[in-house]
């Protein structure tokens, strides 16, 4: 039998799935005693090459309430035709189609290789995707320049036959009619009223009265009952028009004088195209792109003055109660990110400025639909450019990297239950019978919709044991999770994915070493984040780090072995040995910790936390650091100060940063220019290996990294410093007394503080 | 007071008692004590005065004889005579009289005698005309018992003039004949009364005194004066020969003539004959200026010209109980920026630089010819309060032997009634110079306009039209930027920047708060902007050729066009192009309420009122930013123009209605009137102030304005036809040394984006004499204040009672008159002053007016409409509009180039044969008689007979025979009257549509209700006599 790890690994690449526990415990009670919940991250459309769509509907079964998919573990009755599902117990008649089935002649979705599969849905009416491009015009002249420039080269990346949507903001909100002749036709909306969606559909003229106006023009080729809109026309018709529309867009005209910011109505520009897309194209795929060069300073949604000597909002601000604007705003973009999640709309924010832009408040609004967040100092960037091209990318079949609307049902065998889902979702709020009132994340509901995904939108699926003790489950006996996503296919297609899988049951109290085995740290700790994070979100940061230190203990003590009050007998199993690091740097890192953020970083952040897949977030986590050397080929270092060597160059991952640092004597010899003296060639190759393997992160990765090349001594070498277990600093550099590497100013604790505290603590009966 | 009665209920209530003279006081006066009176007041009567009252009274004649002889003695009435066979007699027997009674006039009127005569003849015939036309006759000849209706009306005319003739033969005692004729009177008088119906039953028991009285009268002259008895009765005797002459003189006599009763027509003649074509120097204080009607050239020589500024009286009463007394409402008309013909000085610029205008130090009055240098010319004393101010060294002149400086005739401040002063920074808002002003153009786009090709058709003609935006003289091109805005229930902004390829448009939906979406591009210059704008006119007719919205806005049309004013932060006008009753939603949103329930009700005032208090807020808020409306409105149906109207009519805006719009009718006069509007010479952003010398004070001010506080009047433009009426109440006395002055200053921006000062100095005369009062009296002026006045109250009171306010106020000052300042006659005789001669028609006039005569027949709209077009009248478009011109242009002499004399507005004056153009300032009918001459028809239509002619036009055919250029010039002259376009409405005798035409005889008997003059002047006179009794 394979190990655990390449069990995992195996079932992490067929179904997008990893849990915590791969050997679940069989009693509610054993499994609170875990510590670590019962949980999964899930990447819903994780890309399968080799996964086909099959060209037909899933088989559902009957029971009203469970409409669980046939899948590899139903059993079947090939004589009678008939299935039993594996959550209800229900027996289900095959479709007529079916008719031909055997054991040698089975449907995909019965192959246990098949636990996930994909179905495509033929029936419905196929709606093109939407692009409403939201425009913040009070920008430098360049930064506008370069931001045409890129929504113009856009135009080309689209679907022909999408549909585009143009709204400029600025001090007003301009809503452009595309589809005009001889003279350009904008409408106008103050920047400081907020208006319902109706208002906005009687405003914009997409309320039914206007209709007949609209049919009166008799040239319009109905080919598509959805182009009704004039504010919505496909790409291929309005290229031209709109690339020019786009060359002319001026920066904002009116006057902003001395010592004020713009006034830029975002708040307003959002209500606006969420009322818009609402009207018109509800349940679409559709994405509202908010391209935004500083904070809203008006009307609904305003996170700052135009007084530009207050300054925006800070933590420390926040912790104060000083920030007069957020609760409003926040409460502003909620409601709309509220309501472009139910009618199935994404929004993107790109933000783009030095100062802060306002994204702790307009966070929600790519939280809660999926959209994506990106924040950069200037449009005049290659890390901006970069990454807005890639929104576009197409995978290996040609389609867009992009679904939308999707909805995520969970169905669970009646042992388990849904304790909560935490991701870009929002909660479809359907109750059912495996809904836990245990609540963790965005919880009560089996359902959830995505608006927005793509290939590595991953969710952590947090479940609750309700086996209870007395009731014990036979041996062999499995649970099963049924993920059933339908989405809406960049294609414009709808489709449907369906992961069942299965895992055993164990009883904690005799195979304790079973369920140890099979815990999955990496999973775990990013479960554990995501809860601490989720957390954060709502509580104060220092409620958080003890909660997740209590989490830690109490792992250690249930997992650890040791000696009663003997710190140094503590050990960990290899299956746990990770943990308590990731946990360390975690405590660390920019989602649980503000200091030295702005809130809009944290969000940033957080935002790009919750919703990558486990690989990156434990980058996130725990940032890579590889060390570059004359000795050997590139090696991956300890995140510890004393990998800061001199004679090496270190390339650091933290998936929001690409640090390339030259050490003291590495700089020296590049400051002298051995790179260039042909003897020194190896030089120059050692220098340009690190360049190389930063160049392949920075093409995959989304959104762009901030590419840093530093060297010892640079300003820029913060960021590393700032990530590396401070091993050595100043109070303890002398004690260490060799020249192993360099010590960081910091008051910090190291990881060996921190594992000894936890050996002690973990060994003691306090907690 | 009547004005203080529409304001304020409460007076209006108690009106008529409060009114009334206390008879037993006067009584006592009676004649005696007038007689005594006068004297002292009037040093003019002389000749006249014996040859009138001072024959009767020998003690003061001089005195009592002028008062008479210029108000009764003025009195046209005694025309008629003279335009029937009679006149020659007439004038041949007043011939002697001449001689006296020039030199006993100072007045202007003095300058001919023909013309006095002629006066005097009409104040026989007034005071006989109660009585003494049919009177003269009748009460000497015929039974003064009960005539009979029927009698009356076999048309006695001849009968009368000749009795009136025979009244200027006697005239050597004209005293007499005016009692005389009043003795004799008595009797039609009561007659008349007893036609009126329910009035005579109240009447009757004085007609059987009438003779008693009668009787009883002729004693008292006689007690006065001995002699007078003896012509009075000799007037009959006397008469004979005129009745003679006037044929069947007793049955006549009952029917009171339209002939003899005083005429406009012939008061305008006089006028004109005597002072039409002549200098008229405002060198004097308290002169009374030439009739609005009589063209005659100004000079300026110290007073404002009666262009800018006429007042109801020209001599103001010392005290307030005499202008209590005389009930004789005290106003000015102000008309800042009248135009001035080609011929005359315009208006001097005084330029102080930054030191401005030369002020008094205490109430602020602006340097002018009132102000008397002292000390040697470093101080002066302010005419005004008296206040001493020095003179600021730069203005500094050393004084002349008479105390005047020594430029006193370089300065127009000190020598000219009217001048203009540039204002320093201190006048301007926010100490910044203003930006020039701009104009925005505002089409409703709906169905409708779009339908009826409106939309095309004013988007054509702003092509042309743009092209004559207004400028100062001094420019090359206008300073004006022009902008565009269409709208239904949404409004579309235009940016028509001079650089862009094509217009951009931009939509603003939010009609609930509406802001202007762009600064840069939406005013610009036309020149620089000529394409573009051009492109976009274009295309505004296409662009909505499809659209099919029939709601549309209207407050928040009006807004954005404020707010892009603000944004621009300059003075403008909207020129809103507007079809119907905005009723989609928005603020100013309006309900269909045209409910014709109301009327007759004490609830009719609702029907003037605006539906929302978002037009008036509106309104207020327009002219704190300079924001004039012009609206044209083209409603197809009820659109309430109570409300619509509202703001233009408070900005300094113009109303044009074209109910009922259609393309091939309406076009021409919608298209001059647009001409006309833009080229206005105009001025923005004003505050008007009008400073008073101590004794009196500016109380009520009516006019396209707003007022914040009790002084400072503002207006957000004031154009060349807009006329601002203020009325004046005593704070003491006056002294008949000092005068009362007046000075108007309008703070404005001019075109060019100047700010300046206009200035009006008018100086009148007072008196304690009322006869003083009542012979400076301009009746223009106080029919343009009554009606508006009433025209205000109506939106407070009942129409019932100000109607009758306005009659009993006619007869309170009449009856005051009549006590006061007449020669004592016959109670029942009816006297008027020669100032107020036509008086009772003009009111009349008012009183017909379909605001104040409530007709359901007459729409909402159309009463509304011409409820606050005669707020903003001068006293030339009040005159016109409230006593039409009647042009027989049958008579046309196709040789000469005068225009026709005008006749009565009354249906007698028409005649089958005839042909008669008929204006009233508005509009325009060309009235043909079912037996009109062809060849006539000919000349005009080019059709071979009334048959052929196309009533369906609105246009006459240019030909080139002389009847058609002799009237289509005469129809040019009329509308040069008038600052509305008027359309022509061809009217054949007997056809349906000639019941518009027949509204405006306003002599006669209204299709819709309406005294007719005779009847309202018997009513008058019934109500002089309840007063005098």
């Amino acid at each position: 039998m394979a190990t655990y790890l390449e069990f995992i690994q195996q079932n992490e690449e067929r179904d997008g799935v990893r849990f915590s526990w791969n050997v679940w415990p069989s009693s509610r009670l054993e499994a609170t005693r875990m510590v670590v919940p019962l949980a999964c991250l899930l990447t819903p459309l994780k890309e399968r090459p080799d996964l086909p769509p099959v060209q037909y509907e899933p088989v559902l079964c009957s029971r009203p309430t469970c409409k669980a998919v046939l899948n590899p573990l139903c059993q079947v009755d090939y004589r009678a035709k008939l299935w039993a599902c594996n959550f209800c117990f229900q027996r289900n008649q095959f479709p007529p189609a079916y008719a031909g089935i055997s054991e040698v002649n089975q449907p995909a979705e019965l192959m246990p290789q098949f636990s996930t599969i994909e179905y495509m849905i033929q029936r419905g009416a196929q709606s093109p995707l939407i692009f409403l491009y939201v425009v913040d015009t009070c920008l430098e002249e360049d930064d506008l320049q370069a931001l045409k420039e890129s929504l113009q080269m856009s135009l080309s990346l689209l679907p022909p036959d999408a549909l585009v949507g143009l709204i400029t903001f600025g001090r007003m909100v301009q809503v452009h009619e595309l589809s005009c002749e001889g003279i350009s036709k904008s409408y106008v909306f103050r920047g400081t009223k907020d208006l319902t969606a109706k208002q906005i559909q009687d405003m914009l003229g997409l309320t039914k009265p206007a209709m007949p106006m609209q049919q009166a023009r008799p040239p319009q080729p109905q080919e598509n009952p959805f182009v009704s809109s004039r504010f919505l026309q496909p790409i291929h018709k309005i290229d031209m028009n709109l690339t020019d529309l786009l060359g002319e867009l001026q920066r904002d005209p009116w006057p902003v004088t001395q010592g004020k910011r713009p006034l830029r109505s975002t708040g307003v520009a959002l209500s606006i195209a969420v009322g818009l897309l609402e009207g018109t194209f509800p349940n679409t795929g559709a994405r509202i792109m908010l391209f935004t060069g500083g904070p809203p300073t008006q009307g609904p949604g305003m996170v700052v003055g135009d007084e530009l000597k207050i300054p925006i909002r800070s933590w420390h601000d926040i912790e104060k109660d000083n920030a007069r604007f957020m609760k409003k705003a926040t409460k502003h973009y909620e409601m709309l990110a509220n309501r472009t999640a139910t009618n199935g709309h994404c929004i993107d924010i790109y933000a783009c400025a030095l100062d802060q832009t306002g994204l702790l408040e307009m966070k929600c609004c790519a939280n809660l639909t999926g959209g994506h967040m990106v924040m950069g100092d200037s449009f005049n960037t290659s890390l901006f450019k970069q990454t807005f091209q890639r929104i576009f990318s197409k995978d290996f079949n040609g389609d867009f990297r992009m679904a939308f609307g999707a909805t995520l049902e969970v169905k669970t065998s009646r042992e388990l239950k849904i304790a909560g889902a935490i991701g870009p979702c929002v909660s479809l709020n359907v109750k059912g019978p495996c809904v836990s009132e245990n609540e963790l994340g965005v919880s009560g509901t089996s359902q959830w919709k995505i608006c927005g995904l793509d290939s590595t939108s991953t969710l952590g699926i947090y479940f609750e044991v309700v086996n209870q003790h007395n009731a014990p489950i036979p041996q062999g006996g499995r649970g099963a999770i049924q993920f059933v996503t339908q989405y809406q296919h960049s294609s414009t297609q709808r489709r449907i994915r369906v992961t069942t899988i299965a895992r055993n049951w164990a009883d904690a109290q005799s195979q304790l070493r079973h369920i140890e085995a099979a815990f999955d740290q990496e999973a775990a700790a990013v479960l554990m984040a995501r809860l601490g994070v989720f957390r954060a979100e709502s509580e104060e940061g220092p409620d958080v780090l003890r909660w997740l230190d209590r989490q830690l203990i109490r792992l250690c003590q249930k997992f650890g072995q040791y000696d009663k009050e003997d710190p140094t007998s503590f050990r960990l199993s290899d299956s746990f040995s990770l943990y308590p690091q990731f946990m360390f740097h975690l405590r660390r890192s920019p989602f649980l910790q503000v200091f030295n953020n702005s809130p809009d970083e944290s969000s940033y952040y957080r935002h790009h936390f919750a919703r990558q897949d486990l690989t990156q977030s434990l980058i996130m986590i725990q940032p890579i650091l590889y060390s570059y050397s004359f000795q050997g080929p590139p090696e991956p270092v300890l995140l510890d100060s004393s990998s800061i060597l001199a004679d090496r160059i270190l390339l650091m991952d933290t998936f929001f940063q690409i640090v390339i640092y030259l050490g003291e004597t590495i700089a020296q010899w590049r400051k002298a220019g051995y790179q260039d003296m042909p003897e020194y060639k190896n030089f120059k190759h050692l220098l340009q290996a690190p360049l190389d393997d930063a160049q392949e992160i920075l093409q995959a990765r989304f959104p762009m990294p901030r590419y840093i090349n530093t060297e010892h001594g640079g300003s820029q070498a913060r960021f590393l410093l700032s990530k590396v277990n401070p091993s050595q600093t100043h109070n303890n550099l002398y004690a260490w007394g060799q020249e192993t590497g360099a010590p960081i100013l910091t008051d910090d604790v190291s990881l060996q503080v921190f594992m000894d505290h936890l050996k002690k603590l973990a060994v003691s009966n306090a907690c | 007071m009547s004005q203080q009665g529409y304001v304020a209920t409460p007076p209006y209530s108690q009106s008529q008692p409060g009114i009334g003279l206390s008879p037993p006081h006067y009584g006592h006066y009676g004649d005696p004590s007038h007689a005594l009176s006068p004297p002292g007041v009037m040093k003019s009567a002389g000749p006249l005065g014996a040859a009138a009252p001072g024959a009767m009274l020998p003690p003061g004649p001089p005195p009592s004889g002028p008062h008479q002889f210029g108000q009764n003695g003025a009195h046209a009435s005694g025309h008629p005579p003279q335009r029937f066979p009679g006149p020659a007699p007439v004038t041949s027997s007043y011939a002697p009289y001449p001689p006296s009674a020039p030199p006993s006039y100072p007045g202007p009127a003095s300058a001919s005698p023909t013309s006095r005569l002629g006066s005097q003849l009409g104040a026989l015939q007034i005071s006989g005309y109660g009585s003494s036309q049919p009177g003269t006759a009748p009460p000497g000849q015929g039974p003064p018992g009960p005539p009979l209706p029927s009698t009356f009306q076999s048309p006695p005319r001849p009968a009368q003039p000749s009795a009136l003739q025979p009244g200027p033969q006697l005239l050597p005692p004209p005293p007499t004949t005016l009692n005389g004729p009043g003795a004799p009177a008595l009797p039609p008088a009561y007659r008349q009364d007893g036609l009126l119906g329910p009035a005579s039953t109240q009447f009757q028991p004085p007609p059987p005194p009438g003779q008693g009285p009668g009787a009883g009268y002729p004693p008292q002259q006689a007690g006065s004066g001995p002699q007078m008895a003896g012509p009075q009765l000799s007037y009959p005797g006397g008469f004979p020969g005129g009745p003679a002459q006037m044929a069947g003189p007793p049955p006549p006599q009952k029917k009171l003539d339209p002939d003899s009763i005083p005429s406009p027509i012939q008061v305008i003649e006089s006028d004109r004959a005597t002072r039409g074509g002549q200098v008229y120097t405002t060198n004097t204080r308290g002169q009374v200026p030439p009739l609005v009607t009589t063209d005659c050239m100004i000079q300026d020589q110290g007073n404002a010209s009666p262009r800018y500024i006429r007042c109801t009286t020209y001599c103001f009463p010392c005290t307030a109980d005499m202008a209590k007394q005389s009930q004789i409402p005290l106003a000015a008309v102000i008309k800042p920026f009248a135009t001035i013909p080609s011929d005359e000085t315009p208006l001097f610029l005084v330029n102080h630089g930054e030191n401005g205008p030369v002020r008094c130090n205490r109430c602020k009055a602006y340097m002018c010819p009132f102000m008397q240098f002292i000390d040697g010319g470093r101080r002066f004393q302010c005419g005004f309060c008296s206040c001493v101010s020095d003179v600021p060294p730069f203005y500094f002149q050393h004084l002349d032997h008479i105390g005047r400086r020594l430029d006193h005739y370089e300065k127009p401040e000190l020598s000219l009634g009217s001048y203009e002063y540039v204002a320093t920074l201190d006048y301007c808002r926010k100490n910044k110079p203003p930006n020039p002003p701009a104009f925005i153009f505002m089409i409703d786009v709906s169905y409708s306009n779009v339908k009826n090709g409106l939309v095309k058709l004013i988007c054509e003609e702003l092509k042309t039209v743009l092209e004559k935006l207004p400028k100062e003289e001094q420019e090359e091109t206008s300073a004006v930027r022009v902008g565009f805005i269409t709208y239904n229930k949404v409004l579309h902004f235009f940016n028509v920047k001079s650089n862009l390829a094509q217009p951009q448009m931009m939509v603003v939906t939010d009609v609930g708060e509406v802001f202007v979406p762009l600064l840069d591009g939406f005013l610009v210059s036309y020149q620089e902007s000529q394409s573009v704008i051009h492109n976009l006119l274009d295309q505004i007719p296409e662009m909505f050729a499809d659209s099919n919205e029939n709601e549309t806005v209207f407050a928040p049309v009006i807004q954005a066009g404020m707010e892009a004013l603000k944004a621009a932060d300059c003075p403008g006008k909207l020129f809103i192009f507007h079809s119907s009753l905005p009723t989609a939603e928005a603020p100013g949103k309006l309900k269909n309420r045209d409910d014709k329930k109301l009327v007759n009700t004490d609830k009719e005032k609702m029907l003037f009122q605006p539906q929302t208090h978002v037009y008036d807020a509106l309104a207020k808020d327009c002219v704190a930013h300079g924001c004039s409306v012009t609206l044209f409105l083209f409603p197809s149906q009820h659109a309430d123009v109570a409300s619509l109207g509202l703001v233009p009519l408070l900005t300094g805006g113009t109303l044009y209605k074209y109910s009922n719009f259609q393309m091939h009718l309406d076009s021409q006069q919608f298209l001059n009137d647009l001409r006309n509007d833009i080229e206005k010479k105009i001025g923005f952003d004003a505050i008007m102030r009008v400073r008073t010398s101590t004794g009196f004070r500016a109380t009520d001010f009516f006019g396209g304005i707003v007022m914040n506080n009790t002084t400072d009047v503002e207006m957000a433009a004031v154009d060349c036809d807009k006329a601002v009426t203020v009325e004046f109440k005593h704070d003491d006395k006056l002294s008949e040394d000092s005068g009362a002055l007046i000075q108007c200053a309008v703070l404005y921006t001019t075109l060019g984006g100047q700010r300046r000062l206009r200035i009006h100095n008018l100086g009148l005369s007072c008196s304690s004499q009322l006869g003083d009062l009542y012979k400076s009296c301009e009746t223009d002026a106080l029919v343009n204040f009554f009606a508006k006045s009433a025209f205000k109250a109506v939106l407070h009171q009942p129409l019932k009672v100000i109607r009758e306010i306005l009659v009993s106020q006619t007869a309170h000052m009449l009856a005051c008159y009549r006590k006061n300042c007449a020669s004592p006659s016959a109670a029942s005789q009816l006297i008027l002053p020669d100032s107020m001669k036509v008086l009772p028609v003009y009111m009349n006039c008012l009183l017909k007016n379909c605001v104040l005569l409530s007709r359901p027949e007459t729409p909402t709209d159309e009463r509304a409409f011409q409820r606050q077009l005669v707020l903003t009248m001068g006293v030339a478009d009040s005159q016109l509009f409230f006593y039409p011109q009647l042009l027989p242009i049958h008579t046309l002499d196709v040789k000469s180039s005068a225009p026709p004399a005008a006749v009565r507005c009354s249906e007698s004056r028409l005649s089958e044969e005839g042909i008669f153009l008929l204006a009233d300032g508005l509009s325009m009918f060309l009235w043909l008689g079912v037996s009109s001459p062809p060849e006539l028809i000919q000349g005009i239509f080019n059709v071979p007979s009334l048959a052929h002619v196309n009533t369906d036009t609105t246009l006459l055919p240019e030909l080139g025979s002389p009847h058609s250029r002799r009237l289509r010039r005469a129809m040019s002259a009329v509308q040069h009257r008038s600052p509305y376009a008027m359309k022509l409405t061809i009217v054949k005798q007997r056809e349906p549509p000639e019941a518009g035409f027949r509204q405006l005889l306003v002599e006669d008997k209204g299709p819709q209700g309406g005294a007719s003059y005779v009847d309202f002047l018997c009513c008058v006179h019934k109500e002089i006599c309840q007063l005098l009794n």
